[in-house]
């Protein structure tokens, strides 16, 4: 009875693998995609146990195509080891890694399949093997990973592999994350045969002013091909000569230098393409990886944050289907310098003097408490996370101040990057503390500050003299609060200096363009005094009212999601690692 | 980048181009045509192959350099291509190629195509061609010689001077 369909839990319609497009933006709730009739669905063995998977499976352009034995074999749970498939690439087919055996059912004089006596179906073997990663399933077909044959082919296709590959594991910066450091301990020979000479091939090539290419480690997978080809549009790169002379190169004189690079590396399953901005400068199993995101435009791509010792040394991207799908920019990846720069603001100062959070807090909740209503302005951060400026909305209502963020627009592109170069601006809108449109406050604050009708002003994470305030103007107020994390004028002539935290330093949520909410959180330990903006927010609210307020982002998160309706029904949990779309989606764009 | 191509030659290739539903199906073709007219492709006549057929250099270059009839260096007037597959190695290939090498002042054991000094002559092995039941054979330019001894050979020289 092996063809009977197996119940759950293989028999999910949603394949592991395969892209379905993002919702786009589109100012309403995320776009009604109409649901497809019920999903058509074939049995194939793998391995002897029956998997049920859908007919169709969504290819790498979210198309829908044939399932492939991959595919089937993904669902039940086994691992076909592979080079130069990706789901979000074409398929090449060219690794030949993922050879399988398979059979499918034999047919009698009557054309129906012939049943064995107990019922199951009489598969013949296909006297050959086929690549599973290209090869659609048909109903009945039994696909086997794990026979002597198949063993022997995964052994043939590395050791063709190492022939020419220079084995340089103890200075490749691939080693501990190469897919044929993993398969040859897992599927190769225990010594080589090879005595010839090896071909030696260019290393060292200069690609382009992110990439280094070490011809002789690559195997000719044509990922990064495809990649900047297919998916970026820049036709940059081929595969120039011939046999084992084969050399992936860029065109001479023509630099491999669009923004989407530095992917070919996470792409490479060898250690052929490398980053320059990486490369030599820690080895990938000490690096402790942080679930956060990317904070350079809108978009809020998905990131892994790679840090040892308080050090954070790159960010390579996590997964998520309705952001990033597995990408992220040149320029997000490496804007994370600024984090651990040696002139971060690390101490407390009250009046330019050094001085402790309790003592700042306390003076700070007097100063706060006489100033008039009305007299006080916020000039926030769409760089702060939800959780921040949602206890900012508090302090704003509770001395009536008047709000305002600072916007930031620059170019944007059709993959990924949004013209909205803060990470937050949504957060920042929704929850009221953006004028409309956003920044057209700031004149404003100017103005009345040189009027002397604002004694207070408080910047959170901007510089105002970079957004047209005036040394002179600010020094008109009475009380200047300034946290940052890097100096700037304002915190010179700031009455309070207060160190924030890099979102790599806290925990928080941040709510991008597209309106989904997104979690971040803590890698690295603040430098010097800086704390989470969240605690001494609190502490500054409690001392300012009396009333205990959490510090915990989980504990804000479900406060703001009570308290302001946009957020309504979502919680911290439930956010997961790919995050939830705000449930009305963003507020339309106001220009 | 200047790459001037006579109006006749263009005229050639704008008809080739016109035999393929795709520009690209083109590109051997018309890079055969660059050849013949210019004697070997330059890193300019791809340039102005991939922007004459919408491509990028780097599709060209990946062409020029897998087929072995494309030349990216110029060669003699006289260019001898000796085969070396089974048939003709086993009727003396190696000899014949070795014989006219020292004859011409070349280096029998270089890899690749070799040309004198003075731009004649260019000795290459090359893969079979079609002509085993007549081995050892030799192709002079686009002429095929066929049972080709030294003395023979040396005739050959003697006549492309």
């Amino acid at each position: 009875m092996s063809t009977v369909p197996s119940p759950a839990p293989n028999s999910s319609p949603t394949p592991a693998l395969g892209w379905t497009p993002p919702p786009r933006p589109t100012g309403a709730a995320a776009p009604a995609i109409p649901a497809p009739p019920a999903v058509d669905t074939l049995t194939v063995t793998v391995n002897g146990r029956p998997v049920t998977v859908p007919r169709l499976t969504p290819d790498w352009q979210g198309k829908p195509a044939p399932t492939t034995m991959l595919q089937a074999c993904a669902a039940a749970g086994v691992s076909v080891p592979h080079y130069c498939y990706h789901h979000r690439l074409p398929v090449a087919g060219n690794c030949r890694m993922c050879l399988v055996e398979y059979g499918t059912p034999a047919l009698g004089p009557d054309r129906q399949p012939l049943k064995n006596p107990d019922g199951s179906l009489v598969i013949q073997k296909s006297p050959r093997p086929a690549i599973a990663c290209a090869t659609p399933v048909t109903p009945g077909m039994a696909i086997d990973t794990d026979t002597p044959g198949v063993r022997a082919m995964r052994e043939g296709v590395l050791e063709f592999l190492l022939i020419n590959h220079p084995l340089d594991c103890p200075i490749c910066d691939q080693a501990g994350e190469c897919k044929l450091q993993e398969y040859s301990v897992e599927y190769g020979r225990a010594a080589s045969r090879f005595v010839e000479t090896k071909v030696h091939k260019p290393k060292q090539v200069d690609l382009g002013p992110r990439i280094m290419l070490d011809d002789e480690r690559c195997i000719l997978c044509t990922r990064c091909i495809r990649f900047t080809r297919d998916l970026v549009g820049d036709d940059a790169l081929g595969i120039v000569h011939r046999g084992s002379y084969s050399t992936l190169a860029a065109y001479p004189g023509r630099a491999f230098d669009n923004n989407y690079t530095l992917n070919t590396v996470d792409l490479c399953p060898v250690g052929a393409l490398t980053s320059k901005d990486f490369r030599f400068r820690m080895r990938v199993w000490f690096l402790k990886e942080t679930k956060s995101l990317c904070t350079s435009c809108g978009t809020g791509c998905n990131v892994l944050i790679g840090s040892r010792e308080n050090v954070l040394y790159r960010y390579t991207p996590r997964e998520n289907d309705a952001v990033n799908r597995s990408w992220l920019c040149d320029f997000g990846r490496l804007n994370y310098k600024w984090i651990g720069r040696a002139d971060r603001l690390r101490q407390v100062r009250v009046r330019g003097e050094p001085a402790t959070w309790t003592r700042a807090l306390a003076e700070l909740a007097e100063r706060l408490r006489a100033i008039p209503a009305g007299h006080a302005a916020i000039l926030a951060s769409a760089r702060l996370a939800n959780e921040e400026l949602f206890l900012l909305r508090k302090l704003a209502q509770h001395l009536g101040a008047e709000t305002d963020i600072v916007p930031r627009h620059g170019e944007g592109d059709r993959f990924l990057v949004h013209p909205d170069k803060n990470p937050n601006t949504t957060g920042a809108r929704v929850l009221g503390l953006a004028a409309a449109p956003p920044g057209a406050n700031l004149p404003r604050f100017a103005e009345r500050l040189r009027a002397g009708q604002l004694t207070a002003l408080l910047v959170f994470g901007e510089d105002p003299l970079k957004h047209g305030f005036d040394p002179e103007t600010l020094q008109r107020a009475e009380l200047l609060v300034v946290s940052d994390l890097l100096p700037n004028g304002a915190a010179e002539l700031a009455h309070f200096v207060l160190p924030g935290c890099a979102h790599a330093e806290k925990r928080g949520t941040f709510t991008n363009a597209h309106g989904r909410v997104q979690r971040f959180f803590k890698a690295l330990e603040p430098p010097g005094d800086a704390r989470p903006e969240t605690e001494w927010l609190g502490e500054l609210w409690e001392r300012l009212t009396g009333e205990r307020a959490s510090t915990s982002p989980e504990r804000l998160f479900r406060q703001l999601a009570e308290e302001v309706p946009a957020f309504r029904g979502l919680t911290w949990a439930a956010l997961g690692d790919t995050g939830q779309d705000l449930p009305d989606g963003p507020p339309p764009p106001e220009r | 980048m200047h790459f001037p191509v006579p109006a006749a030659l263009e005229a050639e290739i704008d008809a080739l181009i016109a035999r393929y539903p795709q520009k690209r199906s083109a590109s051997v073709m018309v890079l055969h045509a660059l050849q013949d007219h210019f004697g070997h492709l330059t890193a300019e006549a791809m340039e102005w192959t991939a922007r004459k057929l919408d491509l990028q250099p780097i599709n060209l270059l990946e062409l020029v350099t897998f087929y072995p009839m494309f030349r990216r260096q110029p060669v003699g007037r006289f260019h001898l291509k000796v085969c070396r597959t089974l048939s003709c190695a086993l009727a003396g290939s190696h000899a014949l190629h070795h014989h006219l090498c020292t004859k011409l002042g070349l280096n029998p054991e270089a890899p690749g195509p070799q040309t004198t000094p003075d731009g004649r002559f260019t000795v290459e092995f090359v893969e079979c061609l079609a002509s085993c039941h007549t081995a050892p054979v030799l192709m002079l330019n686009d002429t095929l010689y066929e049972k080709v001894t030294p003395a023979q050979a040396d005739q050959l020289l003697r006549q492309s001077s």
